[in-house]
């Protein structure tokens, strides 16, 4: 057999190549290239088709960019540095920057004071949205409010202080009662709660002077500043009382259910923008002149309703889905209505809800921008209002958008970012 | 307390409007400032500059008011409203006056139930067309679509017009003055109509104004003017008369510069004296201070002043002074006398 194998081949090689580089079509940026821009020449067809696209959109405006003038008093002056040539006019950005993230009326030398809320912000953030970090922190994240509201508006400290005492004493009348009936408990802590701000607001003098920062009126809020506050405070709060809503729509007793089910479909049946109004223009003529509510609380309660009755019906299909040996389980091994919630339905059920959560809360905080309507003046209402119509930048669009975009864009994708972490990090399925 | 204020606010607001709208001069001095509602933003009329202040010819009314009544041009708390906020602005209390280039009209004046106390711009309505679209009059309009601001009586005055010249046009609603102009710029549409003012602002912005021309008809009557709520007759004469004040001055040769002369001692022209309260007792009579009108003129000049200064041919919106000059120089300005 191998004699004439021996004969019949002419050669035979008895050592091993040496390993080749594949070939270059099947490797690097070329496999690459070719595998998903090139694959077949329908593909080919399209790549060049959108390479040329790219190219017609970067030609005019990288160039655009590049050349902006970025220090000059107004768009007449900017057009005279251009000289003709087509050029972003970023003066206006550089000049109106703190207008543009604080409003034009909070006070300049003040500004640290809402910096260093945002500041802290992300420290009082952390332990809410990474669970790994020491449950010790989340002591300043209850206090985290109070503080920020005494840095922002300003004021003396006592209030704050009561404000937080009714919560604190409200708690602690609440743990008392609760175990005789929740009802008890419920409306003992509210009242105390009450109690309390009622006689701390009767106590506290006028103007009292203790640690007083200098106050700033709701009014004067304004800038990106203002859509950052009205779309964390509306996104914290509107996460709870959506949950309620939730639970309260699946509840089996027909005055809860009847009052949230009216609640979630009104307030999804009226547009943002009429609620805005409603707060804005309507209450005022239901309160006499200069008692009425803080034009910024009358907004975040409409914002927050509004977002609520969104949240409790993505966190209902999330409760829809869940198979229903799960409420089943719960009860066979004993637990009342509220333990089942917290330890075995509603953790299935916020995991499966995250996408739909984190999807309106992003539209929540774009949406905020709406407050311009109403004159108040958010970054968009800035922009809008008193940055194009003053004589020096009367026409300048597109780079104030595009600043107002970044900021947002910049937010947003950090929401989703983090959002997309999360789903991760809870996923238990084994995929 | 608080209850049985809520409850009287609501007995009074409720029973007679008018009881609660007399005090607002008391209101006023009390609270120590002026709320006056102004645009969020009109270029040369009212905008905030790069530090926060209010600056502009409406802003100049308010701050005369304020001077008149409260001796101070800078106690003012400037309410910014839209167009579609600032009646019920003005109806609810949360302003004592609204100086928002709003037009007098039939309507606003007896249905609302505001008080126009005069007017401080003469204002018409008129066009504005590239110039390449070769158009010379507004007639030549038909089939053209029209850039017009919603919420406004240009709006109304746009429809009025076409349709009494039998002529056919597609509107393109926009929110802003802003708006418009980029709607306009971007050919959304071939004309852009608002008031003849405002356009000229507008085109004065543009990279290329000579591009773009105003036609020649003005096609309605807009008096923009400053209000107060009816009902309280003593707060509209005092910002009836402030105005008349400011427009007298100019009519005087009394200005900002010499006006600290002029109210030093008695001079020889008595309208003056009078004016600047330094003979008879028209300060009295109004309710307020002696030398009101001295303050309010030295405030921000007088309505000469004031209009150059913000709108006038040497600012970047160039307007001239048309209808809006004395009616010794053949306009419309015209001041009951001070006597």
């Amino acid at each position: 057999m191998s004699d004439i194998h021996a004969h019949s081949v002419a050669f035979v090689r008895d050592t091993q190549l040496p390993p080749a580089p594949p070939p270059v079509a099947e490797t690097g940026v070329v496999k690459w290239l070719r595998e998903n821009l090139f694959a077949n020449w329908a593909n080919g067809l399209l790549t060049i088709a959108a390479l040329y696209v790219i190219y017609l959109v970067a030609s005019a405006t990288v160039p655009w960019i590049v050349r902006g003038v970025w220090n000059t008093d107004s768009l007449a002056q900017c057009r005279e540095v251009l000289d003709g040539v087509s050029g972003a006019c970023f003066s206006v950005i550089s000049e109106r920057w703190n207008q543009l993230l604080f409003g034009f009326k909070y006070p300049s030398e003040l500004y640290w004071r809402p910096s260093l809320a945002f500041a802290m912000l992300f420290v009082a953030a952390a332990p809410v949205l990474f669970f790994d970090l020491p449950r010790k922190l989340l002591i300043f994240t209850g206090l985290y409010p109070f503080i920020a509201f005494w840095l922002i508006w300003g004021g003396s400290i006592l209030t704050p202080i009561v404000a937080l005492a009714g919560f604190i004493i409200g708690y602690f009348v609440y743990e008392r009662l609760v175990t005789g009936s929740f009802a008890a408990g419920f409306f003992g802590g509210v009242a105390t709660a009450f109690a309390i701000w009622f006689i701390g607001g009767w106590i506290i003098p006028d103007g009292a002077g203790l640690l007083a920062l200098e106050q700033v009126p709701s009014r004067d809020l304004g800038g990106f500043m203002l859509n950052m506050m009205l779309g964390v405070v509306c996104v914290s709060l509107s996460l709870p009382l959506g949950i309620a809503l939730a639970l309260g729509r699946q509840s089996n007793l027909p005055l809860i259910k009847g009052v949230c089910v009216v609640f979630i479909e009104f307030v999804r049946g009226v547009p943002l923008i009429t609620l805005l109004f409603v707060a804005n223009v309507m209450l005022s003529y239901f309160f006499p002149p200069g008692s009425g509510v803080d034009l910024f609380l009358r907004v975040v309660i409409m914002i927050t309703m509004f977002s609520a009755a969104y949240i409790a019906e993505v966190i209902r299909g999330g409760l829809a889905a869940l198979p229903k040996g799960q409420y089943e389980a719960a009860d066979s091994l004993g637990l009342d209505y509220p333990q089942a919630m917290r330890l075995i339905i509603l953790p299935q059920a916020l995991k499966i809800s995250i996408p739909g959560i984190v999807n309106i809360a992003v539209g929540l905080f774009k949406d905020t921008t709406l407050v311009s309507v109403i004159s108040m003046f958010d970054i968009v209402g800035m922009i809008r209002g008193p940055i194009l119509a003053s004589t020096e930048w009367n026409g300048v669009y597109w780079e104030l958008f595009m600043a107002a975009s970044v900021l947002f864009f910049v937010v947003c994708y950090g929401i989703s970012q983090y959002s997309q972490w999360l789903e991760r990090r809870l996923a238990t399925d084994h995929r | 307390m608080k209850k049985s204020l809520f409850l009287g606010a609501l007995t009074v607001a409720g029973l007679a409007a008018s009881a609660a709208a007399a005090a607002t001069l008391d209101e006023v001095k009390a609270r120590g400032k002026l709320n006056c509602g102004v645009t969020t933003g009109l270029v040369g009329f009212a905008a905030p500059d790069a530090n926060g202040n209010w600056e502009g010819f409406d802003v100049g009314v308010c701050r005369a008011v304020a001077a008149a009544v409260l001796g101070d041009p800078t106690a003012v708390e400037f309410v910014p409203t839209t167009g579609k906020t600032r009646f019920t602005a003005l109806a609810s209390g949360e302003i004592d006056l609204l100086a928002r280039n709003t037009t007098w009209t039939f309507s606003r004046d007896v249905d609302l139930k505001f008080t126009f106390v005069g007017v401080n711009y003469y204002d018409g309505q008129g066009f504005m067309v590239p110039k390449e679209l070769g158009v010379s009059s507004a007639t030549e309009l038909d089939g053209a679509t029209v850039c017009i601001q919603t919420g406004t009586t240009t709006e109304l005055n746009l429809a009025d017009y076409f349709r009494s010249n039998n002529i056919s046009y597609e509107p393109v609603p926009i929110e802003t003055n802003a708006e418009a102009q980029q709607q306009y710029l971007a050919g959304a549409c071939d004309v852009y109509t608002t008031d003849a003012s405002g356009l000229a602002a507008t085109r004065a912005t543009f990279e290329a104004p000579d591009e773009h021309v105003l036609l020649p008809e003005i096609v309605s009557k807009e008096p923009l003017g400053p209000l107060v709520r009816h009902g309280d007759n003593e707060w509209g004469d005092i910002v009836r008369w402030t105005l008349n004040a400011l427009i007298t001055a100019e009519e005087l040769g009394v200005t900002s510069a010499n006006i600290a002369d002029m109210a030093s001692a008695a001079g020889n022209n008595p309208e003056i004296n009078r004016l600047l309260g330094t003979e008879g007792t028209l300060g009295e009579m109004l309710g307020v201070s002696a030398d009101w009108a001295k303050n309010a003129i030295a405030a921000g000049g007088n309505y000469g002043e004031l209009f150059e200064k913000n709108i006038g041919e040497a600012t970047p919106i160039g307007l001239a002074r048309g209808l809006n000059a004395q009616w010794t120089d053949g306009g419309l300005l015209y001041s009951p006398p001070f006597r």
